[in-house]
């Protein structure tokens, strides 16, 4: 199988060169208990409770999740519902910040020589996959050895959205734990190649990483087309092994694991300090926003918190959290960022787009990275036909957005594709209940 | 905080319109149409905006009264309008030229549900309409227009069914018998690859399609590059390849089913040409392939990256 399709976009990268900034302590922090993919966590802190940074404030007995923690010091002011960045709503704990900034302590750097104390440690750390999918990473480190052999890390720099630079700030500013993690997840794994595939369009950080990772053997820097949707998981694999990750199947399947670069970063300093996840880099970038930058935010940090605080021209009328392709907008602006959250964009524009008929260009086709048709399939979903969405493989559509980016109509084919993901789960479930 | 603006992903669009897209087409057909123009004079100009004005008053009027969307700044009835034009002989009575407007608008574009339903090419099946019609008119060709002399050049036959033939050079900068659109290839080869080159149609089709008919008529033809020559820049062979059988909604989207498409439309004109009563056959070639577009749509759709088939029921 040769290339696979992609579509080109603009870059809107003005925030890359800046160095991470912190931004002001937010005086309130509201921690989601599901900031993964997975069972949400319990909180185990009561209202009034004093709490200090990287404190477990929820936790589960599910195998599918990862413990959140605190990520500011201060009193617990409430614990209540509220929607997280998915649109779920779950249990969040409001933190009030006590501004003192006391870490908690327990922090103190976990045993982690043996696989299974690593990969014990990285629960406790509360690692999700930093990408944006928040894939709990135990969960990933914990493959069944009898079953399964995986012989590529591989590591996802690929940053193939626009505006986002976060990831490739990590390369920029972390690159040492980054390989230093890498090397780590190899060792206690026993895996033995990871590649780090970095999109053409980062050649500083390609260059960089070129230069530190002589020291590692077994790790090798590979340039990516500079092409979207390069960082999505089965692209990649594609792109660095040639392998292709089949319907219903997993990465392990294929023998590869992936990771994004700021996951594996993360994992190294928390081996080294002890201190879990809380707090990420996001860019704070869009149209309205006079000087893009790279910011630490501590994890539960509102959304309005940011907006109050980014330099923009003025007020917002769309906030989309995460990159432009495949984020969401968000509609409460007292929701609270999570671990997964790479991006905040700010745009000053609400135009209604306005969609005419398919003219049937094929564009769409030919911007499928999977091989999808979306304009047959937009028709199928019309016609709540089941079975021809079957056949079309609806299940495949990674909702990437591309078809609906190229789109000249400006259909909502990548929307439609959810929908008919939706429906056709639902006709599904109905036959079976016959 | 202003009420935010909530819509789904992604966020971003290119900047590619259908209006755009249809615009494009139109600057492509341009340089053929400005050759028109000189070669047979005004009456050429006249007869495309007569043609393209009444596509365009149909379109809104059949929106107005079915109490539609009015469609009409999408302007691809004016490109239908441009290449049906482009089709007809430049001395053709007026009001068969609106005719023509109204079976390819009307009748094959907007009764079938606008822009992107429609099976067959409006401007195509037009011409056939018209030709079936008014076969006299249609084949009343007119000779290049002499400038110098104002008058009209005698009417001779086209080079496709004529005795003798006009030198290389004037079949390929147009000077030639034939419909108004068709005859300068020079003209139709820059607006074809301007289409290639912004993006908008591939090269696919069009090459598939000329190519196939240059092999068949090189050896039919005795090995003669001469007479292929002949053959590919007579008729609307290349008016046809790339700006008819490239179209949008009654071409297959996928590549593989493109080449099927490119090569059936060769075999056909090739057929027509050489073993039927009529001199040309690119516009039944074109119609043929149109009627066959779902099924060669369906058998070529692409294999989804990692699909498994699905178990058929019944089996194990």
């Amino acid at each position: 199988m040769g290339k696979l399709h992609s579509v080109r976009l603009p870059h809107f990268s003005g925030s890359a060169e800046q160095s991470t900034r912190k931004i002001p302590a937010p005086e309130l922090v509201a921690i989601s208990m599901l900031q993964h993919i997975g069972a949400p966590c319990e909180p185990c802190v009561a209202v009034g409770d004093n709490v200090k940074i990287g404190q477990k404030i929820g936790d589960t007995e599910a195998f599918m999740s990862a413990p959140v923690h605190a990520s500011v010091s201060g009193v617990v002011k409430e614990i209540k519902d509220v929607m997280n960045v998915g649109g779920r709503l779950c249990k969040t704990v409001v933190i009030a910040n006590d501004n003192k900034n006391e870490m908690s302590p327990d922090i103190k750097p976990p045993k982690a020589d043996t696989r299974e104390e690593f990969i014990k440690a990285v629960r406790e750390s509360g690692a999700v996959g930093l990408g944006g999918a928040g894939f709990p990473t135990h969960v990933k480190l914990a493959y069944d050895r009898s079953k399964v052999k995986i012989d590529y890390l591989l590591l996802n720099g690929a940053e193939c959205e626009p505006y986002i630079t976060s990831d490739y700030r990590e390369l920029m500013e972390n690159s040492d734990n980054v390989l230093a993690g890498i090397d780590m997840v190899m060792t206690r794994l026993e895996i033995p190649n990871a590649i780090i595939g970095i999109e053409a369009d980062k050649p500083q950080a390609i260059a960089k990483l070129e230069k530190l990772v002589i020291r590692y053997p077994n790790i090798t820097v590979r340039r990516l087309p500079s092409a979207y949707p390069q960082g999505a998981e089965k692209v990649l694999i594609h792109t660095l092994t040639g392998r292709v990750v089949g319907e219903g199947k997993l990465p392990s399947d294929v023998g590869c694991m992936v990771m994004n670069v700021s996951t594996a970063g993360f994992i190294y300093s928390y081996i080294k300090t002890g201190i879990p996840l809380v707090k990420r880099r996001i860019t704070i970038d869009g149209d309205i926003v006079n000087s893009p930058a790279n910011f630490f935010i501590p994890v539960g940090t509102l959304l309005h918190s940011i907006v109050g605080f980014a330099d923009v021209r003025r007020q917002p009328d769309r906030i989309v959290l995460g990159g432009p392709m495949m984020g969401s907008c968000a509609f409460d602006p007292d929701t609270p960022l999570g671990k997964t959250n790479n991006a905040v964009l700010l745009f000053g524009d609400t135009k209604e787009r306005k969609t005419s008929a398919c003219i049937r260009c094929g564009r769409c086709v030919r911007a499928c990275a999977v091989n999808l048709m979306p304009t047959e399939l937009e028709s199928a979903y019309d016609a709540r036909d089941a079975a021809a969405l079957e056949q079309l493989k609806v299940n495949l559509c990674m909702n990437c957005g591309a078809c609906s980016f190229v789109c000249p109509a400006k259909r909502p084919l990548a929307e439609k594709n959810q929908l008919a993901k939706d429906f056709l789960r639902q006709s599904k479930a109905k036959q079976q209940g016959k | 905080m202003n009420k935010l603006f909530v819509e789904s992903s992604p966020h971003i669009r290119s900047a590619w319109t259908t209006q755009k897209i249809m615009l494009n087409v139109i600057i492509a057909l341009c340089p053929a149409l400005i050759m028109s123009t000189y070669i047979f004079g005004i009456k050429a100009l006249l007869l495309t905006i007569i043609c393209c004005a009444s596509c365009v008053l149909l379109e809104f009027l059949f929106n107005k009264i079915t109490k539609r969307e009015d469609t009409i700044y999408d302007l691809s009835a004016v490109v239908t309008g441009m290449l049906l034009a482009f089709n007809l002989p430049v001395d053709l009575p007026v009001y068969m030229a609106i005719i023509g407007c109204f079976v390819a608008i009307i009748i094959v574009k907007c009764l079938f549900g606008g822009i992107g339903q429609n099976f067959a090419n409006p401007a195509i099946t037009a011409r056939i309409v018209l030709m079936m019609s008014f076969a006299g008119s249609m084949t009343k060709w007119t000779a290049p227009f002499s400038w110098k002399e104002g008058v009209d050049a005698t009417v001779s036959a086209t080079p496709l069914a004529a005795d003798t033939l006009p030198p290389l050079t004037d079949m390929f900068f147009g000077f030639r018998a034939g419909c108004l659109g068709e005859t300068c290839i020079a003209a139709l080869l820059l607006g074809g690859l301007y289409l290639i080159f912004t993006g908008l149609v591939r090269p696919t089709t069009p090459v598939c399609f000329i190519g196939t008919v240059a092999v068949l008529s090189f050896f039919y033809g005795g090995c003669d590059v001469n007479f292929m020559l002949y053959q590919l820049m007579s008729g609307g062979l290349v008016l046809g390849a790339f700006f008819m059988a490239t179209d949008y909604a009654t071409t297959p989207l996928t590549t593989k089913g493109k080449i099927i498409f490119g090569v059936g439309c060769g075999l056909i004109t090739f057929a027509i040409r050489q073993f039927a009563s009529m001199p040309e056959g690119v516009s039944f070639s074109i119609l043929v392939m149109n009627c066959l577009t779902p099924l060669i749509d369906r058998f070529t759709a692409p294999k989804a990256l990692g699909a498994v088939k699905p178990k058929k029921e019944g089996k194990q």
